[in-house]
């Protein structure tokens, strides 16, 4: 993280950050996870890129949480379904305050909190441990009525991917949410459209993802949102505080591999190492993007 | 005999929710076989009937548990133990959440059903994940016994519960202790028994005694964590270990014992009474459980074989 931006985190530390803020901030964090994926040869870029905006504007702009207290037990709660974006996760929570940035090129080292796939027994803030696809909207639904139960108004955000939604367990959630209909149960999908062997579509088509929610009775965002426009994400706030209709889902259209031209929406970056030819060639093109970004500040 | 395990556990349920509000039950629509169904009429709200969906019914659980409550799910034992694996080990189990897992129609016991419904590959499952206790009841008050010991901890707990009335054996003193429950004492051989196979255990000594052998006859409900020494004074003093169990000989508690014993570079003669390494069948309950060598009749004849007697 660069000057501007630990400024920036500093000066607005505990408030809603801004979508130019939001945007400047996702960029820096996409380097700081191309970096430490880098030198440590282990995690997946793919799908840690592909959420960087979704996460960063969930905890900078949206999300009530304490870092010097992550077991309080109004937060909010935020489920990493796709485990294995585990690096971009440790980012967000780190800068947010949960512990040290510093912590961070130990990802993956043996003894790090930081483990391959997110612990709650481990890490400060992580919600819920994660890494076996499909479990966490089962989660985020036991969540959500367990503050249903015990009067809380906190809300439960659980984050996807296609692997998870290849999983049947998730659908068992789909339909069970729609029985019981959680309040501030929020699903969002980090739609990349490329998995660990290929596309979606060749792999196992979703679509229309949209109406398969709505079938399953929904309240389903009435548009897909850009996951890498931070205004776009905004505007997905919106929608969910614009009615009282449980469960939602919303639906991010995204890239995987986003930021390095050369990775972008290909599988074969969904978990392989970012060697150095590659490290040296992609990194030049998020700095540049940091620049794009801190230029609107 | 007792009720049936399912029964008093359902009843026990019910009545530890009344003082207990963070008791909260989940069911994969067999509340009515399992008896949950009883909490879930007393206790509308704290009840969730998930559907015929065992992965999600224990990442909700895990969800809830997550926020201070103590979930108590309910499905058929084969189902918890197959169709929610990953579930179980990954989130209750990595995560040390407390929940009380509890597998109805465990062993043979829905035993007109087939071998498609009958439990005998879950002990193995079950004490091979991390974190995990394991308690396999041997009669009704057992089971009670062991709902309320669940609820008191921090960790997931599995317990195996049957189906159908079966014959019971002494309360003991203090089952929480978790330590092997000496039903009777004796000089010859140690019979240790799993489950409900601690009453048939009890019947053989009776047999064995007629013949002249003094048996000494333990139910060990604990699976895991398991009372080695409790189970290793008893074989140092008989010299003869027969281990009975309502489940495969591959993985369950006979391997449990004998995991236990082999620390503690003992030597005796051993037996396992239990389903081979094969796939069980539909019949009465009784004749089953006689097929696969467990009734009183079975194990006394091979205590007698193993005292070459």
């Amino acid at each position: 993280m660069d000057d501007t931006l630990k400024s920036l985190l500093a000066e607005k530390k505990g408030q809603s950050l801004s979508a130019v803020e939001l945007a400047a901030l996702a960029a820096g964090f996409r380097l700081e996870m191309f970096d430490v994926l880098h030198s440590r040869g282990t995690g997946h870029w793919g799908g840690a890129s592909s959420a960087a905006e979704i996460t960063t504007s969930l905890y900078f702009n949206r999300m009530n949480v304490d870092p010097s207290n992550p077991a309080w037990e109004d937060r909010d709660r935020f489920i990493l379904s796709k485990g294995h974006a585990s690096m971009n996760l440790y980012t967000i929570l780190a800068y947010k305050g949960f512990f040290s940035p510093e912590d961070l090129p130990g990802f993956r080292t043996l003894g790090s909190h930081l483990q391959g796939h997110p612990s709650m027994k481990r890490t400060p803030g992580v919600d819920m441990s994660t890494g076996a696809l499909g479990h966490g909207l089962s989660i985020g639904v036991g969540m959500a009525l367990a503050a249903r139960l015990s009067g809380k108004k906190h809300w439960t955000y659980v984050l996807s991917g296609e692997g998870c939604l290849n999983e049947g367990q998730t659908w068992e959630a789909a339909m069970m949410a729609a029985k019981y209909r959680p309040e501030r149960l929020v699903y969002m999908i980090d739609y990349n459209g490329v998995q660990l062997d290929g596309t979606s579509d060749d792999i196992m088509p979703l679509n229309p993802l949209a109406d398969k929610f709505k079938a399953f009775g929904w309240n389903v965002a009435p548009k897909l949102y850009d996951g890498h426009d931070t205004k776009s994400l905004l505007e997905s706030y919106d929608w969910m505080d614009s009615d009282d209709v449980w469960p939602k889902a919303v639906i991010y259209q995204t890239v995987k591999g986003k930021g390095v031209s050369f990775m972008e929406g290909k599988s074969a970056w969904h978990g392989a190492p970012i060697d150095i030819d590659s490290y040296a060639k992609g990194r030049p093109e998020l700095l540049a993007d940091i620049e794009k970004k801190e230029a609107a500040l | 005999m007792s009720v049936a395990m399912r029964d008093a556990f359902g009843a026990k349920l019910a009545e530890l929710g009344k003082t207990n509000d963070k008791i909260v039950v989940l069911d994969a629509d067999v509340s009515s076989s399992t008896k949950s169904a009883i909490f879930g009429k007393a206790f509308p709200d704290r009840f969730f009937n998930v559907g015929v969906a065992e992965a999600n019914l224990v990442g909700v659980a895990a969800g809830l548990a997550t926020a201070g409550y103590h979930p108590v799910v309910n499905a058929f034992a084969i189902f918890l133990a197959l169709k929610s694996t990953d579930q179980i080990r990954n989130v209750f189990c990595y995560n040390h959440l407390p929940i009380v897992i509890a597998g109805a129609y465990g062993g043979l016991s829905d035993s007109f059903d087939g071998a498609s419904h009958q439990s005998i590959t879950d002990i193995a499952i079950m004490r091979a994940m991390p974190n995990m206790e394991v308690i396999v009841p041997a009669d009704s008050r057992q089971a009670e016994l062991a709902l309320e010991y669940a609820l008191q901890q921090n960790t997931p707990v599995y317990i195996r519960l049957n189906r159908n009335a079966m014959p019971s054996v002494p309360e003991p003193a203090n089952f929480a202790s978790k330590k092997v429950i000496v039903l009777k004492e004796g000089k010859d051989v140690t019979v240790a028994a799993n489950g409900i196979t601690a009453a048939m255990a009890n019947d053989a000594a009776v047999l064995l005694a007629a013949k002249g052998v003094d048996a000494e006859i333990l139910s060990i409900p604990f699976v895991k964590p398991l009372d080695g020494d409790g189970l290793a004074a008893s074989v140092a003093k008989t010299g003869n270990l027969v281990t009975v169990e309502e489940h495969t000989v591959v993985g369950g508690f006979g391997s449990a014992c004998l995991e236990a014993l082999a620390k503690r570079k003992m030597t005796y003669a051993f037996d396992a009474i239990g389903v081979e390494d094969r796939f069980t069948e539909t019949g009465p309950y009784d004749e089953l459980l006689a097929a696969y060598g467990l009734s009183a009749e079975s194990i006394a004849d091979r205590v007698m074989k193993l005292l070459n007697k």
